[in-house]
Parts: structure tokens; sequence; C-alpha cells
């Protein structure tokens, strides 16, 4: 059955969203999305020093993705600039570096359009094993850094005062994001990525009592949107990784017209 | 204080937090420095000052979330500590029922959380969502919350910002009634003067500096007091003094929107 290109590609995307769903929860909740941007596209970045350095692709990814969140801790910390126009500096910067660097490496067939917008039907067995150990990784460390987190997030003060140590938690936070862009590329590339982290958060937010329900539905919004789009993408011979981001757009639209759980209104 | 107590190690009977000396710095400048504060059991102990003048970020040294560049804090070991933050915002896409924000640092039992939110008053909410409370409401579940954990020291940062007048009257009851019968220490800040002085043990006026510290009276009368409030706070202070168990409305008028100073 993994023989199969399109089975693979499934199971790929579906590790992918089941990781990037609660992880999602807590960038829309910190309001996060532009840090999330930011650093996968310093993951083109880590794509180009793989390949100097001959190292496999997601090992570069994620060393690069990491050096990023640690420079944007930081260089916050300076408080030299505000986060965004910081963000704003190193996201695009990042990508266009990135690009140069590509154009450079003449020697190296590369294709771009893969890089940007992600070849989820060339993902191999290999790349399954990566996804899937990955994802399990990066769930079993969120809920186990769960409650931290989650104080951290509604006050960081307060967290930290009554002995919670957020702090530590924020940072691993950061490293798991770093995990999922370097594990979602292949799926989605980096321009993409953020709205596999977002869109199925913003999806399940109307319909969750509690973080925790939020993050599952987030989960499930994320495999439908892959399962959706890959079956369009088949269907109507569109670009795979564009196709899963417009069903979660589908999703997110269309359970805008049910009814919500009334939480918060 | 005795000066004795400083060459004992904490015992029991000190006090449950001793700052000494306390600065902190930030951007090349001293936010607070030369602060001498404790608080002991039983005790309420209010900060008071103007805005800017580095209250909160007395308190924050104190809950040791940013570390003093000058002089020590000093915690009786394994200090249990509740905390209510000023201004908690908490974002609109997180659903957070007001159960579920009871244990955000630690599980607890349901009749625990129903006992807490029983004590301020707000039992019937809790499993509302907390982006639906009003101000008073909020206030009172985070200081539910605050004291799940049977805190030794409560600390409280502007608790009554936000509350209309009879909600600000009825929290300052609720703290001391908290005080009563837990018998914690209680860390207040506030740049509200008229009630806080009426249920305070010890007052320490923060610009900077400490200006003038103790009992509500004496600080009233202080002219380091009056030359940081101004004539009238004196005056509103008076009418304390003479130990009213009631609330002239005519006497807290002209104070009341000092706030936006």
């Amino acid at each position: 059955m993994l023989n199969d290109f399109f089975v693979r590609a499934m199971l790929g995307g579906i590790g992918v969203a089941l990781a990037a769903g609660p992880l999602g929860c807590f960038i829309v909740w910190r309001r996060m999305a532009y840090f999330g941007d930011t650093m996968a596209h310093a993951a083109l970045l880590g794509v180009v020093l793989g390949i100097l350095l001959q190292l496999p692709l997601s090992i570069g990814i994620l060393g690069v993705s990491m050096a990023g969140a640690v420079i944007l801790v930081l260089l916050e910390r300076q408080r030299t600039m505000p986060t965004d126009t910081l963000l704003g500096i190193l996201s695009h910067s990042s990508l266009s570096l990135g690009l140069v660097a590509v154009a450079f490496m003449s020697w190296v067939r590369l294709d771009l359009m893969a890089l940007l917008f992600g070849d989820i039907l060339a993902v191999g067995r290999g790349d399954l094993l990566v996804i899937w150990g990955g994802s399990l990784f990066v769930l079993v460390v969120l809920a186990a850094i769960w409650r931290p987190l989650l104080a951290g997030t509604v006050n960081a003060d307060l967290a930290r005062a009554e002995g919670v140590p957020a702090g530590a938690a924020r940072l691993a936070f950061m490293l798991l994001i770093a995990m999922v862009i370097a594990i979602a590329m292949k799926i989605v590339g980096v321009l993409l990525i953020t709205s596999l982290l977002i869109i199925p958060a913003a999806t399940a937010r109307r319909f969750s009592g509690s973080p925790e329900a939020m993050a599952g539905l987030a989960a499930l919004a994320g495999v439908a949107a892959v399962a959706l789009g890959l079956f369009g993408s088949l269907e109507f011979d569109t670009p795979s990784g564009p196709s899963i981001v417009v069903a979660a757009l589908t999703i997110f639209v269309v359970t805008m017209a049910l009814p919500s759980r009334a939480s918060g209104q | 204080m005795l000066p004795t107590n400083q060459t004992q190690p904490a015992r029991a009977a000190g006090p449950l937090v001793r700052a000494s000396g306390l600065g902190v710095e930030r951007g090349g400048r001293f936010i607070v420095r030369d602060i001498d504060l404790t608080v002991s059991e039983g005790e309420v102990v209010t900060l008071l000052g103007p805005n800017g003048g580095g209250k909160t970020t007395t308190l924050r040294a104190i809950l040791q979330i940013v570390k003093p560049t000058l002089g020590t804090v000093e915690r009786r070991p394994g200090l249990r500590v509740g905390y209510v933050p000023q201004r908690l915002a908490i974002d609109w896409t997180l659903p957070l029922s007001v159960k579920r924000l009871m244990t955000l640092t630690g599980s607890q039992p349901r009749e625990r959380i129903e006992a807490a939110l029983a004590e301020t008053g707000v039992a019937h909410l809790v499993d509302r969502p907390v982006q639906a409370l009003s101000g008073g409401e909020f206030q009172r579940v985070l200081i539910a919350r605050a004291i799940l954990n049977r805190p030794q020291l409560l600390v409280l940062d502007e608790p009554v910002q936000g509350v209309d007048f009879a909600g600000e009257i009825a929290l300052y009851e609720l703290i001391g009634t908290i005080r009563d019968k837990l018998g914690c220490g209680i860390l207040l800040v506030s740049h509200d003067l008229h009630l806080v002085m009426a249920r305070t043990d010890r007052v320490i006026c923060i610009n900077t500096h400490v200006c003038c510290a103790g009992a509500p009276r004496d600080v009233a009368r202080d002219p380091a007091y009056t030359a940081l409030f101004g004539p009238r706070a004196a005056e509103v202070v008076a009418v304390y003094r003479h130990e009213h168990d009631h609330v002239h409305d005519e006497a807290h008028g002209p104070l009341h929107d000092h706030g936006g100073h």
C-alpha cells in the first residue's frame, strides 16, 4: 500500500497536520503568527546550509530554524526594536538570502517551486519515517509542557510568580515550531507552513470550550484539510501544497456558517 | 524591626518575605532603588505611589519574576504565593472557562475550586467563559484562583482596576476577610488613596525610592506623603482617621477620578 505515491502523500500530510494543529493553537493564542512565518522563511537558508554541508535537508532546516528562534529571543531581549519590525526584517531578508544563495549554487539542481510550495507527492518511505517520528515527538513534548506553556500564555508573570517554569516552556515551544517546520516543509513548502499551523486552529476556536478541545479539533481540521486538498489536487490537477491550504480555508469558511459553541461571546 | 532579626536565619516567626536595599535597573536607570520592606503573616501592606513610580517593579522583584540589580529578597523557605497580576487580559482566541482558569498552575479537586469561588462570591460563574465576565467578576475569580492553594503570601497588583466604586468597597472588604480567614500576609499595590488607607496595616509610599512608610495615620501626616499626593490626599485620609465604618460619599467625590494621573 505504501508503494502508492498518493497513499504516502496522504500519510505524510496527516502526520504533519496532527502535530501542526495543537501547536498552531498556541501560535494563535500567543499571537505569534508572524514569528512562525519568519522561522519558516529562514528554513530556506537551512536547505542551502544542508546542501553545502552535505547534511540531510531536515537537519539543516531544523538547525537554522532553531538558530533563528534563539536569535529572535535574544534580539527581543535587547528591546532595540519593536518585535514586529524585527520579524519583518528577519522574515523577508532570510527568505531573500535563501533565494539568492540557491541561485548561486548553480551546480545543484534544486526545485525551487518544491521548496517554496511543497512537493507532497514526492514523499518517500524515509520521509514518512521522519514525519511521523517528528510529529509524535512534538506531540509528546507538547503534552509534557502543556501546563506551564498554557499558564505562561495566559500570563507569564503569574506563572513565574507561582513557580511554574513558563520561560523554559516557551523556549521548548519555539524549538517545537522549528521541528514542525522541518517536517512540514516537504508537504507545503516554506511559504505555506504557517497556514497549516494557523487555519486549523482558527477553525477549531468557534467549536471549543477548552484549550484541550481546541487543540484536538485543530488536529482534526488539519487532517480534513490534507485529505480534501489532496483529493482535490488529484481531481483538478492542481499543485498539492496550495490545494491543501485552499482546502483548509474552505473548511474554515464553511464552518463559519455552523452555529458556534458560543464561548466567549 | 529589631536589628537583631537580621543576623538570624529565617525563622517561622520572622516575616514571610523581606526585601533589603532592593534596586532594579533597566535601560541604564534605576526604576526603583533602596527599597526595604517586610510582609508578615496576617498583615496587609500596601504599596502606594504615582504611576511609573516602580510599584509593580517592586512586586515583580519580590515575586522573583525579575532579578534585583541590587539588594536581596529573602523568602521563607517553601513559601506558598498567590498572585493577582495587573491587567490580565485573556485573548479571545483562547477558550477558557472559569473552572479551567482555576487549574492553570496546578490541578485542583472540583470541591476546592467551588469552595474558593464561593469564598469570593462567584461560585455561580464556574462554567462561564472568562471573556464573558465583567471587570468585578473577573477580579473575584482571579482572587479565588490565587487563594486556591491556601497561600501564605497573597500579592495583588491594583485589584480594583476596572471595577465600579461600590465594587471597590466590596473588593477591599473581601481582601480583609481573606486575610482574617487564611491568616496570610497580603501585599497590595494601589494608586488609590481613599479606601486602601482605611484597610491597611502598613503603607509604603514608593516613588523610585521609599518616600515614607508606616501606619496609615502616621504616613498621612508625613510631609513626604503630602508632597507626593498633594494636600487634598491628607484631608481625605483624615476622614478615615476618625475610624468611620461607613463611607462618606462627599469625601471620595473629588478624589475619585485621580486614577488617570
